[in-house]
C-alpha cells in the first residue's frame, strides 16, 4: 500500500490530467451533440440525414476505432496536432453522437401541444425550438444526458490507455508495467480515482434531477 | 422522423418548401465541397494508391485470401469474447438481481456496494485489472479470458440493473399472486418475476450486447491478445502501412455486426409490444382507450434508468 502514499503526487497529477480530458471532451461533445440534435429535428432533409447517419455510424463502432482514426489516420492526412488533442477529439466526436441521442429524446419528450402552441402563436421553427421546446427539453434531457456524461468520464480511461499520458490510467500502466510495482494496490488506487470522479457526479446529477424535474 | 411532418414545423407551404429546397441545396453543396476537399486531401497524401486498397478489397489480389482469413479469425474472436461475456453476465446479473430482491435492507448493502463500484469503474480498467492482478494470485489464464472477465465484471452489474428495472416494471399483482398461491418469496422471484422481467427487457439486453461487442476492441489497447478484430486490423496496418483503409474496413465490420444486433433489438421490441397489446385486447373488450392507456404506462415503466439505474441502458439504446 505504500506505493500509493509514495506516489501520491503522481496520482494527483494523473487525476487532474483525467479531469482535463473530461472537461474538454464534455464541452466539445455538448456543443457538437446539441448541434447534431438540432440537425436531426430540422426541416432540411440533408441535415436530418447527416445527423442520423453520423449517429448510427458512431453508435455502432467502438470508441477505440474512433481513436485510431483521429490519432493515426488524421496525421497521415496532414492534420497534425499534439497526441493529447487528437485523443480528446476522438472522445468528443464519439460522445457527441450519444449526446445527440439524449437531447433528441428530450425534445421528443416535450408534449406535442407545446410545439403546436408555439407554432399557433406564430413562432418560427427556430423560435419555437429555442424558446419553447428546448428550455423544457433540457429538463427531461438531464437523466439520459447524465448517464452519457458518466460514461464519457469512464471512457476518458480509454483515451489514457491509448497512450495520451499524464492521466490516471497512464499512471496505472506506468507504475505497474514500467516500474514493476504490485498491480493490486496501484490499480486499486487508479480505480478509486475514477470512482472519485464518477460517483460524486452521479450524486450531483440525481440532486439536479430532483430539483428541476417536471412531473408529467 | 423520415418524411413525416414534425410537430415542430408546419406542413410546408409553397414558400417554406422553396426555402427548404434552397437550404437543402446549400447544405448539399457545402457537404460536397467538404467531401471534395477531403478527397483532394486524400489524393495529395496518396491514399488512393491501389496497393493500399487491393489486399483488403480486391479479390484478385494475391494477399486477399490470406488477409480475409485473418479478418475472419478476428471476427470469430470478437464474437467469441462477446458471447462468453454476455453469457456470464446474464448468469451473474440474474444472481445479483435475485440477491438484491431477496436480501434484507442491511444484508444487501455489500452487494449494492460492489455493484456501485463496478458500475462506476471504466471497463478498460477492469480488463487491465483482471490481466494484471489475477496472475499475481496464481490465476493464469489466456488473454481471451482476461478480456471476458473484465467485460463480465462491468456488464453483469448493468444487466442486473436492467433486470431490476424489468422486475420493477411488472404489475405488483404478479408478485402478490405468486405469494397468494403459496409460493415462497424465492420461488416468486425465480418463477414469476424474473422470467417476465427477461421477456420485458429483452430489447435492452440485446442492446447491451452491442456495447459488449464494441468493448471487446479494448483488448487491443491493454492486453497482448486475443487476435480479435481490432488487433488484427492493427497488425495489418503495420504490414501494409494503410491505417485509413484498414480501420475503415474494421469499423465497417463492427458497424455491420452491431447494426444487425440493433435491428434484432428493434424487432424483438416490436414483437413484444405487439404481443402485449394483443394479450390485453381480449379481456378488456371494446374499451379501446383504457387499453392504449395501460399500454403507454407499460412502455413508460419498461424504460430502465429513470429510477436510479442511470448507467444502464435507456429505452433499449446502447450507451457509449
Amino acid at each position: 500500500m505504500e506505493v500509493l502514499v509514495d506516489n501520491f503526487d503522481l496520482f494527483v497529477r494523473g487525476f487532474l490530467g483525467s479531469l482535463e480530458i473530461i472537461v474538454y471532451a464534455l464541452v466539445g461533445s455538448l456543443v457538437l451533440g446539441t448541434i447534431l440534435a438540432m440537425m436531426r429535428v430540422s426541416p432540411v432533409p440533408p441535415l436530418r440525414r447527416f445527423g442520423s447517419g453520423y449517429v448510427s455510424i458512431i453508435r455502432n463502432s467502438p470508441l477505440t476505432i474512433m481513436l485510431f482514426f483521429t490519432a493515426f489516420v488524421l496525421p497521415e492526412l496532414g492534420f497534425n496536432a499534439p497526441f493529447f488533442w487528437l485523443g480528446v477529439l476522438g472522445l468528443t466526436l464519439y460522445t457527441a453522437a450519444f449526446v445527440c441521442e439524449a437531447v433528441r429524446s428530450g425534445i421528443n419528450a416535450v408534449p406535442a401541444g407545446q410545439a403546436e402552441a408555439a407554432r399557433s402563436v406564430g413562432l418560427t421553427f427556430g423560435q419555437s425550438l429555442g424558446s419553447v421546446v428546448m428550455p423544457q427539453a433540457i429538463r427531461s434531457v438531464i437523466p439520459p444526458l447524465g448517464s452519457v456524461v458518466i460514461a464519457m468520464m469512464k471512457n476518458s480511461a480509454v483515451v489514457g490507455a491509448f497512450g495520451v499520458g499524464g492521466d490516471l490510467f497512464s499512471v496505472g500502466t506506468r507504475l505497474t508495467s514500467a516500474q514493476g510495482f504490485a498491480a493490486l494496490p496501484v490499480l486499486t488506487g487508479v480505480l478509486l480515482g475514477y470512482l472519485a470522479i464518477t460517483l460524486p457526479t452521479a450524486a450531483v446529477l440525481s440532486r439536479i434531477e430532483e430539483k428541476v424535474a417536471i412531473l408529467r | 422522423m423520415s418524411g413525416a411532418p414534425s410537430v415542430l414545423y408546419d406542413a410546408p407551404g409553397p414558400k417554406a418548401r422553396r426555402r427548404s429546397l434552397v437550404l437543402s441545396v446549400v447544405v448539399v453543396v457545402a457537404f460536397l465541397a467538404i467531401a471534395a476537399w477531403v478527397v483532394l486531401r486524400l489524393r495529395s497524401t496518396g491514399q488512393f494508391a491501389p496497393d493500399r486498397w487491393a489486399p483488403l478489397f480486391w479479390p484478385g489480389d494475391e494477399q486477399f485470401v490470406q488477409v480475409w482469413g485473418r479478418i475472419g479469425t478476428g471476427v470469430r474472436y470478437t464474437l467469441q469474447a462477446a458471447a462468453l461475456a454476455i453469457l456470464f453476465s446474464l448468469v451473474l446479473g440474474t444472481a445479483l438481481t435475485t440477491l438484491r430482491l431477496l436480501l434484507g435492507r442491511y444484508a444487501r448493502l455489500p452487494v449494492v456496494l460492489l455493484a456501485e463500484v463496478l458500475r462506476g469503474a471504466p471497463v478498460v480498467l477492469l480488463i487491465f485489472f483482471a490481466s494484471r492482478v489475477l496472475p499475481q494470485f496464481g490465476v493464469d489464464l489466456s488473454q481471451l479470458w482476461y478480456l471476458v472477465i473484465g467485460l463480465t465484471a462491468y456488464n453483469f452489474v448493468v444487466i442486473g440493473e436492467i433486470l431490476r428495472a424489468g422486475v420493477a416494471a411488472l404489475p405488483n399483482g404478479q408478485r402478490e399472486a405468486g405469494l397468494a398461491i403459496g409460493l415462497t418469496r424465492q420461488q416468486t422471484v425465480l418463477l414469476i418475476q424474473l422470467p417476465q422481467a427477461f421477456r420485458l427487457m429483452l430489447p435492452a439486453l440485446i442492446s447491451q450486447l452491442v456495447v459488449i461487442v464494441k468493448d471487446t476492441s479494448l483488448a487491443a489497447l491493454v492486453l497482448t491478445g486475443p487476435q480479435e478484430l481490432l488487433r488484427t486490423g492493427r497488425q495489418l496496418t503495420q504490414f501494409f502501412n494503410n491505417p485509413l483503409q484498414t480501420y475503415l474496413l474494421v469499423a465497417l465490420l463492427f458497424i455491420i455486426i452491431n447494426s444487425l444486433l440493433g435491428r434484432l433489438a428493434t424487432y424483438t421490441e416490436k414483437r413484444l409490444s405487439q404481443a402485449r397489446s394483443a394479450g390485453k385486447q381480449e379481456p378488456e373488450g371494446d374499451i379501446t382507450e383504457t387499453r392504449t392507456d395501460t399500454d403507454v404506462e407499460a412502455d413508460a415503466a419498461a424504460t430502465p434508468g429513470d429510477t436510479d439505474a442511470d448507467t444502464s441502458t435507456t429505452q433499449g439504446r446502447p450507451q457509449p
